[in-house]
């Protein structure tokens, strides 16, 4: 194992000196790097002609700055040393304090993105695959293709015009009328039928359902101002907790298992204590405290499955952890909903919060909570573009390798053991299906990365793209080399790590050492 | 067909599996006697997304061809790219049916340029380069794939080690650099010539240089499986050359992954193109394409929003038109397919339970 890795970190680092040399050349030899100052007719154009011939160090042909450009990125290698030297770009800013910057921006997108797009993208899979060849699969495959073929500028441009411009207009004056609540209402409605399946009354039963409680709740909405004021109360949290409690109960032990059942409940009563108990705490948050709190929590929740008992307690663990998460994610959504109005009527957001272009809004003098708000308002639409055009590739392979697995022998030798459907498809062919994803997330988390150069220079957020994009068109090397540099390295070490997770799910694999 | 042993098998298979047909999968009739390839030409006219997608690409193709004149023949819209004239309607599309399309179909920009020819020469650009990047990708990757898995050893890992190079670099990047190399193209050299007198051409044969690592990778696999198969074994005994076994026995059979992938990657090269055209290392002004032309007018999209419709518009069905084509050519090639279905699975599950549920209540 560890000969394996070593062997695969040393042909890495091959490679990359192999990589990085090819895209030094080619972008030092894509233009000319004094262009603007050629046909000028500036006083001291020999002056600056000069300047940024020293600054870039023109007169050494471009194999051999590639060396000396090697020389000083291999101090980054050092640890703690402070002798990281990725050059300098045109502007005489060092590459390292830009790149650094603009890595947080990208990862934080990606990171969002990649997390949103594999929870949906892998449910929409799953269940097209237990509905093959349904209106729901016929919908659901379509819709991936379409998602697979949109250009992603194009979809940034809609958003904006509708996700931003539209929604803000809306909040100025936020009612539905009821004609677009029947409308939405009906809408919903047609989904339920498409996605609940089964027999006619069922649909029925289930779309009717959804019209009546969406249409209410969208008029109880307009009436109560709540897009201006929101906030979830301990009224529905509690609702929402004991659904999450059944639902989570449902798919991680079956509703047979009371005793995973009553642990996941009484982990959502607990949760209401919380709610009341925390409030004050939470006012004074800091992103370490949250974390520690949403530890804490499923500890909690893991322990009451503990003290349950019974005769399987890890399902009574499971089902009573991941219930208390969610509890917990509900009651931190509400704290952000609180302060809402803040934020809404803050002097720098004046009632417009849904941005276009930006990664924050400048001089917010907001506490964690506000300034939370201010990070998802502008993170919305950049990560939805994302997930929208990577979602389609997840679904599709969900589906093909879920349909390869209940193909296989071993779902009928537990279908004919009697298992209930319910373990077969969460037991036995999930869990198998998700081997291959797990592999194909890790691959394709590099090529987000650099894929999302178009998002953020559509959504203008000042990452890793705007870097790459100014110094393409300045012929620059030195930025356009720390960013490939960083976004080679993520791929080689998603790559290896793709392959270790895949030898590890699947003991059939063993990688050769 | 070259190889028997493979129908044989093939067929082998089929009586199996028709012979005893397992829960849920359903067994795949086909009638004795037909080749591979009227099997997969078979498959693939049935598939019916496979066929909108192509007859709606094939009409998109002739469209815009045939609207915008190839090289020095003309087309037969009465305006070309460039032409400025007067505002018609302050621009708005004039098209109102399928059959009454007006002075401006689909409308005109800020200056009196007409919409419609530019969407055409637009499309026409990008379909080129989609071309260029297909056939060249597809070229090179297969050679490169073929050769490192058919010979293994140290053509294997030079091959492999250079693809490893390339692949690792997001093609994204690299197409941006090498746009930004074909624009900036240096009078006088090889590649100055070829840009003056092809125009975009240069940025398809870039990007194809670029394009091929995930098909070498995949065509190489394909290889490493079917060197081993015996018609190879014995082809080689009864004496055929590398070349002949390379061409006539291993790259029929892996023929279907090849176009498979080129497809695919046909589809993300059109994508691929409008981006760099958008983000402004593509296609260059004063010549057109549909990323350059959103790029131009995205701006105006709350006074002009057709400006910014039609050309994505055109986008979306190329690209979504050689995706169901790939589907339908990848279900067709695939000899494994079985049609599973979980709700007969169910229900043969029932029909056998129920029985079983009588005898034991009697």
């Amino acid at each position: 194992m560890v000969t394996y890795i070593v062997r695969r970190l040393i042909t890495a680092v091959l490679i990359l000196l192999g990589a990085s040399f090819v895209v030094y050349i080619l972008t030092a030899a894509s233009g000319d790097p004094l262009q603007e100052y050629r046909g000028s007719n500036l006083p001291n154009v020999a002056d600056l002609i000069k300047a940024r011939t020293q600054l870039l160090d023109l007169d050494t042909p471009a194999p051999l700055r590639y060396f000396k450009w090697l020389a000083g990125a291999g101090g980054c290698l050092i640890p703690f040393a402070g002798s990281c030297d990725l050059g300098k770009n045109l502007a005489g800013q060092p590459v390292t304090a830009a790149l650094g910057q603009a890595m947080t921006q990208t990862l934080g997108l990606v990171t969002a993105a990649i997390i949103l797009a594999v929870l949906v993208g892998v449910f929409l899979g799953i269940i097209t695959a237990l509905r093959q060849y349904s209106a729901l699969d016929y919908g659901v495959t379509f819709m991936a293709f379409l998602f697979f073929s949109l250009p992603i500028f194009w979809v940034a441009v809609l958003l904006k015009e509708y996700g931003a411009i539209d929604f803000n207009n809306f909040l100025r004056d936020p009612q539905i009328p009821l004609l677009t609540a029947l409308t939405i209402g009906l809408v919903v409605a047609v989904l339920a039928w498409i996605i609940s399946g089964g027999a006619v009354k069922r649909r029925a039963v289930s779309a009717a359902a959804a019209f009546v409680v969406v249409t209410a709740v969208l008029l109880y909405l307009s009436v109560t101002n709540w897009f201006r004021s929101p906030g979830l109360g301990p009224v529905v949290i509690l609702i929402a907790g004991a659904a999450i409690a059944f639902g989570v109960t449902l798919l991680s032990a079956g509703l047979k298992n009371r005793k995973a059942l009553y642990s996941a409940l009484i982990t959502v009563g607990l949760g209401i204590i919380a709610y009341y108990s925390v409030q004050g705490l939470l006012d004074q948050a800091t992103p370490l405290m949250i974390v520690l709190l949403a530890i804490a929590t499923v500890l909690v929740g893991a322990a009451v499955g503990y003290f349950m008992g019974g005769y399987d307690r890890g399902q009574n663990m499971r089902a009573g952890g991941i219930t208390a998460f969610l509890i917990g994610v509900l009651i931190v959504a509400d704290k952000y909903m609180q302060n809402w109005p803040d934020y809404f009527n803050n002097g720098r957001v004046r009632g417009r919060p849904i941005a276009t272009i930006g990664a924050a809004t400048p001089n917010l003098n907001g506490d964690y909570w506000v300034s939370g708000l201010d990070a998802f308002t502008h993170l919305i639409l950049p990560t939805v573009a994302l997930v929208l055009i990577s979602l389609a590739s997840y679904t599709r392979f969900t589906r093909s390798s879920m349909l390869e697995i209940m193909n296989m022998d071993y779902i009928r030798t537990a279908r004919a053991k009697g298992l209930s459907e319910r373990t077969v498809v969460m037991r036995h062919a999930f869990r198998n299906a998700l081997i291959p994803i797990a592999t194909v997330v890790a691959f394709d988390i590099g090529g987000l990365i650099g894929g999302a150069v178009i998002t953020e220079t559509v959504f203008a957020i000042p990452g890793m793209g705007v870097l790459f994009f100014d110094g393409i068109s300045h012929v620059d090397p030195n930025p356009v080399m720390g960013v490939f540099i960083v976004t080679a390295i993520t791929a080689m070490v998603f790559n290896l790590i793709a392959d270790l997770v895949y030898s590890a799910l699947d003991p059939r694999v063993r990688v050769k050492s | 067909m070259t190889q028997p042993t493979q129908d044989i098998e093939l067929a082998a298979e089929e009586a199996e599996r028709a012979s005893a047909p397992a829960a849920g999968i359903e067994p795949v009739l086909e009638a004795k006697g037909l080749s591979q390839g009227q099997i997969v030409r078979k498959r693939f006219f049935g598939h019916t997304g496979a066929m909108v997608g192509l007859v709606a690409f094939v009409l998109i193709f002739l469209l815009a061809f045939s609207a915008s004149g190839i090289g020095p023949i003309p087309g037969w819209w009465k305006y070309s790219f460039t032409d400025v004239s007067s505002l018609v309607n302050d621009g708005a599309p004039t098209v109102t049916g399928p059959f009454s399309w007006g002075e401006h179909p689909f409308g005109q920009d800020r200056i009196g340029r007409d919409l419609f020819a530019m969407t055409m020469r637009g499309t026409e650009q990008s379909i080129m380069i989609m071309f260029i990047i297909g056939l060249l990708a597809g070229l090179i990757g297969v050679v490169i794939g073929s050769l490192s898995g058919y010979f293994r050893g140290w053509v294997e890992a030079v091959l492999m080690r250079l693809t490893d190079v390339i692949i690792i670099v997001p093609l994204l990047l690299l197409a941006a650099v090498l746009g930004q190399i074909a624009a900036n193209k240096g009078a006088g050299t090889f590649l100055g010539y070829i840009a003056n007198n092809f125009g975009v051409a240069l940025l398809g044969i870039l990007i194809g240089c670029a394009a091929w690592p995930s098909l070498a990778r995949v065509v190489r696999g394909e290889f490493l499986s079917l060197r081993e198969r015996e018609f190879v074994d014995a082809a080689r005994i009864s004496g055929a050359s590398n070349t002949r076994i390379i061409f006539k026995h291993i790259l029929p059979n892996a023929v279907g992954v090849v176009i498979v992938n080129v497809t695919l990657l046909m589809s993300s090269a059109i994508l691929l193109e409008t981006a760099l055209s958008y983000l402004g290392v593509g296609v260059h002004p004063p010549d057109t394409s549909l990323g350059l032309l959103i790029s131009q007018n995205q701006q105006a999209f709350s006074t002009r929003p057709w400006l910014f419709w039609f050309p994505g518009l055109f986008i979306i069905l190329i690209c979504l038109s050689i995706n169901f084509i790939g589907d339908g050519l990848r279900d067709a090639f695939d000899p494994r397919q079985k049609k599973f279905n979980s709700k007969k699975a169910k229900d043969s599950r029932a029909t056998a339970a129920k029985p079983a549920a009588e005898t034991a209540g009697a």
